[in-house]
């Protein structure tokens, strides 16, 4: 079904980004908004905006049924869902196309089956995909516990199969110590969830985050290459890179083709990323799990590459082919994302919403800033810090280094504090320009140099 | 003119730690300063709010799990 009027169900840079290439596309806009994002620079490059409620997430940009009605009021044939919210609700992907509109994204099975990690894991182990070592599902019997934690090596993480939030996990070292910790394990699971099952998995100790961007059509997929994303904080990516510079090249072949081989295996369609660990120390790489969405940093990719993933995806969704074949994508230059938020690094990243009372954006050859800020406006403090990504594209990494810290130079965001001294400092680190880091890397790195944290007033 | 406690940062207000727990005084408990009356969210993360007063709480002029402003009164103390 083409495509005519296209509803952005999100709101912050990424749909200002979606609204930007369904502009480019030729399509008509409608921006959802909940009453704390009247003002939102997405509201105001749509060609029509709705309220469907109040600030928080939960009564508005969560709501599949004023998102819905918001469509049908305007006349909207297709939804665009971002990241986050309901990007990876399969029940709002079924509503929307029962609904009769087009879902921008994978169908919604793909989303339950990928979103599941023991269903995604199963997929990804039939298309020959490596898994990190451990228990296909939940293991109940000791005995059996014993026996695989000794076939796949310690370190062993134990876990609750039910819950998460990090309760009952576990990490055993040697033989004795999961003897030790088997039973705490599963008696703090059964308190917790009322059930006493483990899940048991090899930890890899130093790892890279490694992760495969993939386009499919429902029967055709194609990789554009993998972001490496090991500098994160409390499992938050703050820094992103494509390609990754740990890669040999004969590994990224087989990572790529891996990714592709599993989005065909599992009928994708749309733009996903599959993510991995990689043991740069052995060589192994592990399938983690896949999105099933665009990602934040999917810009680095496309500096890479050329390619518009965000309008591809439109694309697809309104029922073209995939229009490349694998060998029309090559891999040029180096790109970096550094993620600017409100939040303070110099008080512990304490998040602090606030009006932009100037504005400076950087520019020049190679530099792209994907923001919702102007001048102006009142960063709401209802939703993620996110203000925008400073994104540079240059030759080689260290060129694309020496933009970063260029262009990081000219940003000036006054009126509220933004993690810029955080990305100064990593932009001139010593172990950042080798790229020596994993992704354990940074938390350390943050409280030896607290002090380089503050922002410095010109 | 009645003594308050403010709001620290804008965000959203909430009187119970958790939607399963019960809430962290109501109207008639004391207050001594430092007592934790709410949790201010801002930007997903949770800051507690400390009675910088004492005194008995009268009314909270700010509703559970709604924004508020900084500066905006979230206890009244009699």
């Amino acid at each position: 079904m083409a495509i005519r009027k296209l509803l952005v169900a999100n709101r912050g840079e990424i749909a200002v980004r979606i609204i930007r290439a369904a502009k480019e596309l030729g399509l008509a806009t409608v921006q959802v908004h909940s009453l704390a994002d009247a003002d939102s620079l997405a509201v105001k490059l749509a060609d029509e905006a709705v309220p469907i409620g109040p600030p928080a997430a939960s009564k508005s940009y969560l709501k599949i049924d004023a998102i819905l009605e918001a469509a049908r009021q305007t006349g909207a044939d297709a939804v665009h869902p971002g990241y986050g919210f309901l990007a990876e609700n399969a029940d709002f992907a079924d509503a929307v196309e029962a609904a009769g509109m087009v879902w921008v994204g994978p169908k919604g099975d793909s989303i339950r089956v990928m979103g599941d990690k023991v269903a995604a894991r199963i997929a990804a182990k039939a298309a020959g995909v490596p898994v990190v070592p451990g228990s296909d599902g939940r293991i109940d019997d000791p005995d059996q516990a014993r026996a695989l934690a000794l076939s796949i090596g310690f370190p062993v993480m134990i876990k609750a199969a039910a819950g998460g939030g990090g309760r009952g996990i576990r990490i055993a070292h040697d033989l004795e110590e999961f003897e030790r910790l088997m039973p705490q394990a599963s008696a703090e699971a059964k308190a917790a969830f009322g059930d006493g099952g483990l899940y048991m998995e090899k930890v890899i100790e130093r790892a890279r985050h490694i992760e495969v961007q993939v386009l499919g059509d429902g029967s055709r997929a194609v990789h554009c290459f993998e972001r490496e994303c090991s500098l994160q904080r409390r499992r938050q990516k703050v820094w992103e890179e494509a390609p990754s510079a740990s890669l040999p090249q004969a590994m990224r072949e087989r990572l790529c083709a891996s990714a592709v081989a599993l989005a065909e295996a599992v009928g994708y369609r749309g733009a996903g990323t599959l993510e991995y660990l990689y043991d740069d120390a052995s060589g192994q790489f592990y399938f983690i799990e896949m999105n099933t969405r665009i990602q934040v940093e999917h810009p680095v990719t496309e500096m890479v590459t050329g390619l518009d993933l965000v309008r591809e995806m439109i694309r697809i969704a309104g029922g073209e082919p995939l229009r490349y074949r694998q060998e029309d994508i090559r891999l040029k230059g180096h790109a970096i994302e550094v993620r600017i938020c409100a939040e303070d690094p110099s008080k512990g990243f304490q998040p602090a919403p606030g009006t932009v009372a100037a504005l400076r954006v950087p520019g020049g050859a190679g530099v792209r800033f994907d923001t919702m800020l102007y001048q102006g406006y009142t960063v709401p403090p209802f939703y993620d810090s996110l203000l925008g990504k400073l994104i540079v594209w240059d030759e080689d990494r260290p060129a694309a280094l020496a933009r970063m810290a260029r262009a990081l130079d000219e940003l000036a965001v006054e009126g509220l504090p933004t993690t810029r001294p955080l990305h100064m400092a990593l932009a001139r680190d010593a172990d950042v320009a080798r790229a020596d880091f994993h992704t354990r890397w940074l938390e350390p790195w943050l409280e030896r140099n607290a002090h380089r944290l503050e922002e410095t007033p010109k | 003119m009645a003594k308050q406690i403010l709001s620290p940062l804008p965000g959203t207000f909430y009187r119970r730690p958790a939607p399963d727990k019960p809430a962290y005084k109501e109207v008639g408990d004391t207050v001594a300063v430092g007592d934790v009356i709410g949790l201010i969210e801002v930007m997903k993360s949770f800051n507690e709010v400390a009675a910088d007063q004492a005194g008995v709480i009268t009314a909270f002029p700010a509703d559970d799990e709604e924004p508020v402003m900084a500066g905006q009164p979230l206890v009244e103390l009699g």
